[in-house]
């Protein structure tokens, strides 16, 4: 059986904000399960007691002094937004609310 | 609403609330958590900066050492056990306020936790758990155009500012609070000035919750007794102390009257209004978000050694309820009288007046008193009120030694305000000091008694209680500089009075 | 005189420290060979002639005022289009940033700038790093000098493709999961993969973060490690960045070049052998190791079990960091905005944004990233797949008490047709079978030419433990100093 349905698919372009295409869907679809099925591989491999590894490098405690240092002008910040008004980035009327921090 | 809302009394004399808190401070650090754009307060949009807190492809975030030590501090104080070893996790969620369109926070590896914070309510301790103090950067900040007010509905266009985005943050989550019946609301304000007092107390935020450097959130539910807990709304948006009482008071008579109607409480995030004092549900999701938390791969572990977390243990200051407590002894105040000085928010004052020689009476009697006053006719913070511990207790000082009488010390006080020097140097210019030479008073006195021949008969004939009218005309003609009590005594004395 | 195009970094930066000749002649010889035969290869999406020469004036300019001008002053090189440079179009091959200029410069160009390099330019990619042929390119297909109808590698084709077309001596890649070893081996050129942590990250427009490495590649093992040492060492901007000195990867480099490696074991990998390699491919690898064997070194099997769960762990670990990296493409701070009609809303933008910035392949990451860590998955897969990266890393430790350096072929097989995996995305992740453990561990790698197989070129690989990065590069440099270098038929 497919390890991913199409509406499946459809919520994963939702949560991910992309507008896919009723055709996307289909071949994504397709895709998405060969990609799954091989993947759930990693499954075979009995690792309950095993630890995770979530980094290479054996490194801890990397810490920075707080001392100030130049960052850009606003001109430079603002130089690649797509639009921008009042020294702030613009962007089109937000439907949710925050979900805060 | 049409329907009544039942009485709050009446409420929790049936109903049981459980009522959480989960409170965000910014800290004082002078760079950002991740990057080092500085934090000052202000300034023009998108001028503290970065590649880093832009979130531009390619930037990395490197943690600030202070930020870290900061929060240790705070979970220490809060009796908190200190991961020896956690990540910081991503929480991913799409936003415009949040450059990376996630949120550098922690996830089940917190930096403290497991501790409490003793709390007084009507001189009662009330211990609440802390279940996790960990740390995360903020957001920045969205101007939303074209809508009411800047509310967010009904506007057509928003302005991102990151001014703020990455300034740390540290959350401080209580464990439910279960068992504080009426008291509820009075136990979440109560918690909220402690946790602010001991944050203040470690110098690691100015923790001003109009300023939005300390947010918080209140959890409330309801059960009836014996039964299991109710569920919880959190309610958002709580702006100041009497907020956070009024948030948990309201939600609570809400709570009852859905409860009452045989409606059931949904798990929702509410909004506080401070002008109506009640909440209105906010944009109520179906499905709850899936933030997909995992381990930051751009920041590796943190593992606090034990040298170091002692050495920061070592450092901590007395907490602000074990000094007030040793402060109202030494100062031989009564529980009310403790609470007006706390409520001046002159306990420091005080203090240092008191270790700059004043008596802690005549310390307390300027600072509440006149100061106080002027304080508040000027609008300005007791602190900033113009006159310093030490000129307090130089000007108080003149009084005991008996060199100015209360009316003077208050004129001196005013030049003192006025910035016209130490006190003793305005009382010698304005040439402000008691008469206390008899001979210029016997002569003033002479003067009066001849002046008003009737009321010296008066007197004469036993009327003692006279003696006022002529003490006021020598106070006159010394200019308030003479002793009262040394010419009431002398006219008697000359009138054979006495 | 002499093809300057056709010199290696070391002979070019000898005849500018000697004024031989100039930078800018060595800039322009460059320029105009790029001019005459990229448009069939496509290894560059930007030429940044203007800066070019204006570097290497004034590396001449340093010369002319007797200065002390380091072992690469003066050599062109191409900068894989991952890297931030400030002022100059980084895309990472994608649409969604097309015509962004970075405001500011990763730590390895400032590097590469300090060194007296000059950037040509930057080189083409699969979007976002996100491939194994190139082909996923916003800007189309880089071709293989090779044979212009075969695929140069991936995802960092542009840059190998540049080595091997003469269009400049160095380069720079990075290396997710094979992107710098991979192209190096189909097209007949040295590609390394420094020990993650040994080269800064900054800059590096992130895939997958906890694997991402930028490592650099040439026509020759000895150019290679001048330009690792030059780009390599602690980043205080990089957490991940390893606080420790270069391994001394070019002595190791001189080393091997004097083709003695007794006393130096080598292990091959039991697992790979059962692998769908092709037979020509394998006999070229059989033939190294009998060189490699003559040279002096031990050769014995050593097996590491869970290699074989590699490439899965490998493609749930990836994307799923992937799918957060790539969230802050949304139009709002830079790049591109699709939809704002004044009317849609902020989501509605966003979502369209994405859709028509992002390809096919990135999109599949991005979705398979999100499945992978959403609450109801994330044990089976995301977690599990950590936990099989540390199996592997201790297969790697296990086998590395036995052996100084694995070895194995870097492709299962040689530069394939254009469009001939496209069709299953699966299919195309093979190509990453040999040089994916090698990230998952963090270890160094590097693929250095080997042979032929059918007039294409196959690549030897050569795994090293953490930080000792120097190792791979004694050995690469030894089979080099038999086989030599290969060249690749006239464009
Ligand atoms: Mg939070
Ligand atoms: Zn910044």
């Amino acid at each position: 059986m497919a390890a991913i349905s199409r509406e499946e698919v459809a919520h994963l372009a939702r949560l991910s904000r992309l507008a896919v295409t009723e055709e996307e869907l289909d071949t994504f679809a397709g895709q998405l399960d060969v990609i799954l099925q091989a993947v759930a591989q990693v499954g075979e491999v009995a690792a309950a007691d095993i630890p995770p590894t979530s980094h290479s490098v054996p490194l801890t405690n990397v810490l920075r002094e707080d001392v100030v240092v130049p960052g850009l002008t606003p001109q430079e910040a603002l130089s690649g937004a797509p639009d921008a008004e009042e020294q702030r980035f613009r962007v089109p009327r937000i439907l949710d609310e925050d979900v805060a921090s | 609403m049409t329907t009544t809302l039942p009485a709050y009394d009446e409420v929790v004399a049936r109903y049981e609330p459980v009522i959480g808190l989960e409170t965000h401070v910014e800290l004082g650090t002078n760079t950002k958590m991740f990057c080092g754009c500085p934090t000052d307060f202000g300034g023009e949009p998108n001028t503290r900066v970065c590649p880093v807190c832009l979130g531009l492809p390619g930037s990395l975030p490197v943690a600030n050492k202070a930020a870290i030590e900061a929060t240790i501090r705070i979970g220490l104080a809060l009796n908190c056990s200190i991961a020896e070893w956690c990540r910081f996790a991503r929480k991913n969620y799409f936003y415009p306020d949040m450059p990376k369109d996630f949120q550098i926070s922690q996830y089940d590896e917190p930096l403290c936790f497991g501790g409490y914070l003793d709390v007084e309510v009507n001189g009662e301790l009330v211990r609440i758990g802390i279940e996790r103090v960990h740390l995360e950067e903020d957001t920045g900040k969205t101007l939303h155009v074209g809508g009411a007010t800047g509310r967010i509905h009904g506007a057509t266009e928003s302005l991102v500012d990151y001014n703020r985005a990455g300034i740390p943050l540290v959350e401080i989550v209580t464990k439910p609070v279960p068992g504080t019946g009426a008291l509820a609301p009075e136990v979440a304000r109560a918690y909220v000035t402690e946790l602010r007092d001991v944050i203040r107390s470690l110098g690691v935020s100015d923790v001003r919750m109009e300023e939005g450097s300390l947010r918080c959130d209140v959890n409330t539910s309801l059960n009836l007794p014996g039964e299991e807990w109710g569920t919880r709304t959190e309610t958002k948006n709580v702006n100041s102390l009497r907020s956070v009482e009024r948030a948990v008071r309201s939600e609570i008579i809400r709570q009852a009257s859905v409860l009452d109607a045989g409606g059931r409480i949904t798990q929702e995030t509410r909004h506080f209004h401070e002008d109506t004092g009640d909440t209105t549900p906010g944009r109520s999701k179906e499905t709850a978000t899936d933030y997909r938390y995992f381990p930051e791969p751009d920041l590796v572990p943190l593992a606090p050694d034990t040298a170091w977390v002692a050495e920061l243990k070592a450092a901590l200051p007395e907490l602000p309820r074990l000094h007030r407590r040793r402060l109202q002894e030494q100062w031989g105040l009564s529980d009310a009288d403790m609470q007006s000085v706390l409520n001046a928010g002159a306990v420091e004052l005080i203090e240092a007046t008191i270790a700059a020689g004043a008596t802690p009476a005549g310390a307390r009697k300027w600072w509440l008193g006149e100061l106080s006053r002027r304080a508040n006719e000027a609008g300005v913070e007791l602190a900033d009120v113009g006159a310093t511990p030490a000129q307090v207790a130089e000007l108080q000082g003149l009084v005991d030694a008996g060199k100015l009488n209360d009316k003077l010390a208050r004129t001196v006080l005013e030049g003192v305000l006025a910035g016209e020097g130490s006190p003793t140097q305005i009382m010698t210019n304005r040439n402000l000091e008691v008469v206390s030479d008899t001979g210029a008073l016997t002569a003033a006195v002479d003067e009066a008694i001849a002046a008003n021949p009737d009321i010296a008969d008066k007197i004469r004939s036993g009327k003692v209680a006279a003696a006022g009218a002529l003490v006021g005309a020598v106070m006159k003609t010394t200019r308030g500089q003479a002793d009262a009590k040394t010419v009431r005594e002398l006219i008697l004395e000359r009138l054979g009075a006495a | 005189m002499t093809d300057l195009t056709r010199m290696t970094a070391t002979e070019i930066a000898g005849l500018v420290a000697s004024g031989e000749t100039s930078a800018v002649e060595v800039t322009r010889a460059h320029l105009d060979r790029i001019a005459a035969v990229d448009d069939r290869v496509n290894a560059f999406l930007h030429v940044d002639s203007e800066g070019a020469l204006a570097a290497a004036a004034e590396v001449d300019a340093r010369r002319a005022a007797g200065e002390e001008l380091g072992p690469l002053a003066g050599v062109p090189i191409a900068v894989k289009d991952v890297l931030t440079t400030k002022g100059v179009p980084t895309t990472v091959g994608s649409k969604i940033l097309e015509g962004w200029r970075p405001p500011y410069d990763s730590t390895i160009v400032q590097r590469l700038r300090a060194a007296g390099t000059v950037m040509l330019g930057k080189t083409n990619m699969d979007e976002f790093a996100m491939g194994s042929s190139t082909e996923y390119s916003a800007y189309g297909p880089t071709h293989n000098p090779w044979d212009l109808s075969r695929i140069p590698g991936g995802s960092g084709g542009g840059s190998s493709a540049a080595l091997a077309a003469y269009e400049a001596p160095l380069a720079i890649g990075s290396d997710t999961g094979g992107s710098i070893r991979q192209p190096g081996a189909v097209t007949g050129t040295v590609g390394a993969k420094p020990t993650y942590g040994g080269t800064s990250r900054y800059g590096l427009v992130a895939f997958s973060s906890s694997l991402d490495t930028p490592g650099p590649c040439a026509r020759n093992v000895l150019d290679a490690a001048l330009l690792h040492e030059a780009i390599g060492g602690h980043d205080p901007r990089d957490s991940t960045s390893i606080p420790q000195p270069v391994p001394d990867v070019v002595a190791a480099a001189r080393r091997g070049a004097t083709g003695d490696l007794s006393g130096v074991k080598l292990g091959i990998v039991t697992e790979f052998a059962a692998e769908g390699v092709e037979p020509g491919v394998t006999a070229a690898f059989r033939e190294s190791v009998d060189t490699l064997a003559k040279l002096g070194a031990e050769i014995v099997e050593v097996s590491c079990p869970h290699f074989t769960y590699a490439l899965p762990a490998y493609y749930l670990i990836a994307p799923s960091e992937a799918s957060s990296n790539l969230a802050r493409f949304d139009g709002v701070r830079f790049g591109l905005r699709v939809g704002d009609d004044g009317n849609r809303s902020l989501e509605e933008v966003m979502s369209l944004t994405r859709e028509a910035g992002f390809g096919a392949e990135v999109k599949r990451r991005i979705m398979i990233g999100t499945y992978a860590l959403s609450s109801g998955y994330y044990d089976a897969y995301y977690g599990q797949a950590q936990k099989v990266r540390t199996l592997i890393t201790r297969d790697f430790t296990a086998a590395f008490e036995r052996v100084d350096a694995l070895i194995s072929p870097t492709t299962p097989f040689v530069a394939f047709p254009l469009g001939a995996r496209t069709a299953d995305p699966y299919q195309m992740y093979l190509a990453d079978l040999f040089t994916i453990p090698t990230n998952l561990y963090g270890g160094p790698g590097i693929s250095v030419p080997c042979g032929l197989s059918e007039g294409l070129p196959v690549g030897l690989q050569v795994m090293a433990p953490t930080m000792a990065d120097d190792r791979m590069y004694r050995v690469a440099a030894a089979l080099e100093s038999v086989v030599g270098t290969f060249t690749p038929p006239a464009l």
